[in-house]
């Protein structure tokens, strides 16, 4: 799928890379025995390694090591079995050692992928450059005094995994789909809960133009964006005033920039000149991180079943084409439900009304799968009447609505509201001369060759009997009486 | 190995803003004097054929020590803050620092 930025000179088209900080779940903190855990009182999470306090040594936790390693397992990416750690040197206020320990030259987690899929349908494979083990740094406020900045350090020193994907996107969507799709994987393997809002992922975001065929143009470092929707939109607005840029004859400054969501514009970070010096060097403080094969393994064999293998296991045991089962392994609750909800049942069926009508319903509540009041066991009782023919399809949609507003079971609605399916030809038959006698004009018409009148009769006669007539009863008993 | 350019006083200058310390002019000739012989240094080290030898990581113990993932530290507000500068409630506090 293409995206193109019409230009005053020709068409443009978009190169777009990804840095995703991701933090990782973990008990404690990275080098430190602090705990990980986000929201205590502001520096009650601070060990004297956190804080830079001279002569403290820093002590890899284990866990996080395997995190990033069965992080790099869901990339299929290449696990390094030798890597190292750097400092990477800069001052701020919220990073109290001055450097941040990171792994620059040697990360663990080699080259990987990651399958896309996108809204026509289409999957591409989006390359994963590396995935490093870095702290994190603390929080920093400035809202809360005129002349100071408040310094929290609870956050300073947590794991986070940079995850550095290609420059292979060509569209906003891609890099949504990858975003959405990097998070799947990682909620699947518990290693991060990929919530963008509370900052346990970030993205920075690289975009360049180009014309067609053209070896890449400089690129714009888009830092911190926070949700999926302000990355796609911050790309269209940074390539657009790349394109700008470049047409009027200027040429595009490599630079970091923030994306400012009010007014849908990237602004020049001009204070981060000097930031891409940052000196690195191997960190003395630690040894090079060597790890067996055989753990490797062993973390490998503890692996939960990863979103693209139970999207081809849903596709073949339950017949979902690609999309369906794309959507419906995006979230590991709806996998779940909508595996209760198959067991024993079509698989088409129940994919379509759980990803149709019942997914609208939740949306009209503003509930999610967590807390939807109608539990998988209870749409499947739908279902079941449906398969059965104790009610029709239309309604069926009627039932499913009053579930989601009452919680009540299916065949209860059913049986107290009285819409049980009418599959008495009496009962039809007479519905049916009602429409007629009260319709001669249309009788007439359709009499004299207007066939397209049937549906006319159909839905008079469905009316007459409040929806519950069985569809093709109610067709048969037309065409017999036509 | 071919030799580095010899350091010149802007070198100097932006090696010493970005590690945040401020330097006068007799200061910058001399620091260019005294780095310019380190780099000479590792010029010498570099004419050294080291390929197909291992990196040294360090001399004493071979493997890098883990910790196991429990939590052993923290709880200790007062005695992180007990150095700090300058302090709000438990936050330590800076001048303002933002874009």
């Amino acid at each position: 799928m293409s995206y193109i930025i019409e230009g005053a000179t020709g068409p443009w088209e978009l190169v777009i890379g990804l840095e995703v900080h991701a933090q990782i779940i973990s008990r404690a903190k990275l080098f430190s025995g602090a705990s990980a855990e986000y929201g205590a009182p502001p520096n009650s999470q601070v060990s004297f390694v956190d804080a830079g306090f001279p002569g403290m040594l820093p002590v890899i936790n284990a866990e996080c090591v395997a995190q990033a390693v069965r992080t790099g397992l869901g990339l299929n990416a290449q696990i390094n079995l030798v890597s190292r750690f750097d400092r990477k040197n800069y001052f701020y206020a919220d990073l109290p050692q001055g450097y941040q320990i990171s792994q620059f030259a040697h990360p663990i987690v080699g080259k990987g992928e990651i399958e896309i899929l996108l809204e026509s349908g289409e999957t591409r494979q989006i390359g994963v450059t590396r995935l490093h083990l870095e702290q994190d740094a603390g929080k920093s406020l400035h809202d809360q005094d005129p002349a100071l900045s408040f310094i929290d350090l609870n956050r300073a020193g947590v794991a986070l995994m940079e995850i550095v994907s290609e420059p292979d996107m060509r569209t906003p969507e891609e890099a949504g789909a990858y975003l959405r799709k990097l998070r799947t994987i990682m909620r699947y393997l518990g290693t991060c809960d990929g919530n963008m809002e509370e900052g346990s992922m970030r993205a920075d975001v690289n975009v360049s133009v180009r014309k067609a065929d053209e070896e890449f143009r400089t690129r714009c470092e888009i830092k911190n964006v926070n949700s999926v929707r302000f990355v796609m939109q911050a790309i269209e607005a940074e390539a657009r005033r790349q394109v700008a840029v470049w047409e009027s004859g200027e040429a595009v400054q490599q630079e970091t920039r923030l994306y400012d969501p009010a007014r849908s514009e990237t602004r020049s970070m001009r204070s981060k000149e000097d930031a891409h010096d940052y000196r690195y060097f191997p960190d003395p403080d630690l040894l090079p991180l060597v790890i067996e094969q055989a753990w490797v393994d062993g973390l490998a064999s503890g692996l939960p079943e990863l979103p693209d293998a139970k999207k081809a296991r849903f596709m073949s045991r339950y017949g979902l084409p690609a999309y369906d089962a794309g959507v419906l392994i995006m979230e590991q609750a709806t996998a779940d439900f909508y595996e209760v909800l198959a067991e024993g049942r079509d698989g088409k069926i129940a994919a379509n009304w759980m990803l149709g009508d019942f997914f609208a319903g939740l949306n009209r509540l503003g509930r999610g799968i967590g807390d939807s009041p109608v539990s998988a066991a209870a749409l499947g009782g739908l279902l079941d009447l449906l398969a059965d023919a104790t009610i029709n399809g239309r309604i069926a949609k009627d039932v499913l609505e009053a579930m989601m507003e009452t919680g009540e079971p299916a065949a209860a609605i059913v049986e107290s509201r009285g819409l049980r399916q009418v599959t008495d030809t009496g009962a039809i038959d007479a519905a049916v001369e009602k429409v007629l006698a009260a319709n001669p004009d249309k009788l007439a018409e359709y009499k004299s060759g207007k066939q397209k009148l049937f549906g006319f009769f159909v839905g008079q006669v469905m009316k007459a009997m409040a929806g519950k007539g069985n569809p093709a009863l109610v067709n048969d008993a037309l065409k017999r009486r036509l | 190995m071919a030799s580095a350019a010899p350091l010149d006083d802007a070198v100097v200058r932006r090696i010493a803003r970005l590690a945040r310390i401020r330097l006068g002019d007799e200061e910058v000739s001399r620091l260019r004097g005294e780095l310019g012989a380190i780099l000479g240094w590792i010029e010498q080290l570099n004419e050294v054929d080291v390929s197909g030898v291992d990196p040294l990581a360090s001399v004493g113990q071979a493997t890098l020590a883990m910790r196991a993932d429990v939590v052993t530290d923290g709880d200790q507000t007062e005695a992180v803050l007990a150095n700090a500068p300058a302090r709000a409630g438990t936050f330590y506090t800076v001048p303002k620092v933002v874009e």
